[in-house]
């Protein structure tokens, strides 16, 4: 149980590399790489987890009363949750102009256009 | 390189990733574990600054200049994507039809609309205190807006949706951070500074300059939404056009 | 008891991120990962993080699927209006 979760965020990661390099479709390649990327908060929440704690807010327990996660790691995890939402808008707004100059979002047959 | 050569490379080199985790994973803190040194520090300073929400004085304020880091990636990234989804010259826009909306669909849609914009702006104003703050108000804010698409079409949506405002919206929160910051630098101590009283734990007005720099990315996040959302939907739904003959002809004469 | 359910929603999540990886269709994997999005929503609450869940909720079951289908459709549509679009060159 101790590093299960750590397990878990590496399986996460690998899983959406392998997608990312056999992907046939950039679209497909681009929801790959958010799998890769929340594999990290799994991995940041869980270094910061404690147990039998509750979440940092002291708006409805008193301060010290009882033991609180880690609010570090939740806030560079939050951040970044809405930061790669518009980094992966502007992946997608690259692969629909892929799609315009060459009619197609195969890396495949990119790669023969190129030569 | 070949199919197969490709496999057995990314094959090598995930296993090689797969090691290397598994010897890291044994040698971190276990999970649950009681040592966090920086939280303690971070849910002290938090307490000493009156801010309820520990993760939101991290973010606005311990770390703030982290955040205006972050938010910089954020406004680039809606910068990129709006240059690069922009209507061409070859391009043009053509208003999508009417669609026929069930009554059951529109009638939940539209009461739902107000009920989670207000949810949003909530989540936004008790970021110092509650769960929340700007990030997530900001993006549910935005999306409630779009409840109006399905709830009667996209005309209605482009109605109460002028892009370029939003695109101000979107600027202005980001010159505010970067403002709220140089006015801590003029008030006498660091950039970003909280040189705002405190206030009383728990109450809407605590936290310093917490709740302001919270609206500020609120306005951003929500600006940014929307004019991604645009971008896509007049993409997907009106711009046409410019096939993949023409733009590319056009290049090559150009390089000729 | 906490733990159970730590262990139940980080299998949810490992099964959900592998099942978007094997779902070669952008349109169904769009899907897939809105049901992502909601399982790690589960996972960061049972951590105690309500705000990363909160965002996650927002931006992963609702923001990125949206812009994943619109983008499928831009991609799709062109292949419809323009019958040379997949023709080899």
């Amino acid at each position: 149980m101790s590093v299960l979760p750590y397990l878990a965020a590496g399986w996460i990661f690998l899983a959406g590399c392998y997608g990312l390099a056999t992907s046939r479709n950039l679209i497909h390649a681009v929801g790959c790489l958010s799998v890769c990327q929340s594999s990290t908060y799994v991995l940041l929440l869980a270094v910061g987890y404690r147990r039998g704690g509750t979440a940092p807010v002291f708006s409805d327990i008193a301060p010290g009363s009882r033991p609180v996660v880690d609010p570090v790691v939740q806030a560079l995890a939050l951040t970044d949750v809405v930061v790669g939402a518009t980094v992966t808008a502007l992946l997608l707004a690259l692969v629909i102009q892929t799609a315009k100059r060459h009619g197609t979002v195969d890396p495949d047959e990119l790669r023969e256009l190129r030569g | 390189m070949s199919k197969k050569a490709r496999l057995w490379l990314l094959a090598v080199g995930g296993i090689g990733v797969a090691v290397l985790l598994a010897f890291a994973v044994f040698d971190l803190p276990g999970f649950g574990g009681t040592s966090h040194p920086y939280g303690d520090r971070a849910v002290r300073s938090a307490l000493a600054r009156h801010t309820a929400n520990a993760i939101s004085s991290v973010n606005f304020d311990q770390r703030a200049f982290d955040t205006l880091g972050e938010e910089s990636i954020l406004f680039a990234a809606v910068l990129g994507t709006v240059v690069l989804l922009r209507e061409t010259r070859d391009e043009h826009s053509e208003p999508p039809e009417p669609v026929h909306v069930d009554p059951p669909v529109r009638r939940y849609a539209l009461i739902t609309l107000p009920v989670t914009l207000l949810i949003g702006l909530y989540v936004i104003a008790h970021g110092q205190l509650s769960p929340g703050g700007g990030f997530q108000g900001g993006v549910i804010a935005a999306t409630a807006l779009h409840l109006l698409y399905i709830a009667v079409d996209y005309k209605a949506l482009e109605h109460i949706r002028p892009a370029a405002a939003y695109a101000v919206a979107d600027a202005a929160g980001e010159a505010a951070y970067v403002l709220l910051g140089t006015a801590g630098l003029l008030a006498g101590s660091a950039f970003l500074a909280n040189f705002l009283p405190y206030g009383t734990l728990n109450t809407l007005s605590s936290g310093g300059t917490v709740p302001l720099l919270n609206a500020a990315i609120g306005v951003e996040v929500a600006g940014a939404i929307v004019v991604l959302l645009a971008r896509f939907l007049d993409q997907a739904l009106e711009i046409e056009g410019g096939g993949a003959g023409g733009p590319r002809r056009h290049d090559e004469e150009g390089r000729r | 008891m906490a733990d159970l359910l730590i262990v139940l929603a980080l299998t949810l999540v490992v099964a959900a991120a592998t099942a978007a990886v094997f779902t070669r269709n952008p349109a169904r994997q769009a899907l897939v990962l809105a049901l992502l999005g909601l399982a790690l929503a589960v996972v960061f609450t049972v951590l105690q993080s309500p705000d990363v869940a909160l965002s996650q909720l927002a931006v992963g079951s609702a923001l990125t699927p949206l812009m994943l289908l619109l983008a499928v459709r831009k991609v799709r549509g062109r292949g419809r209006h323009d019958g040379r679009a997949r023709e080899p060159r």
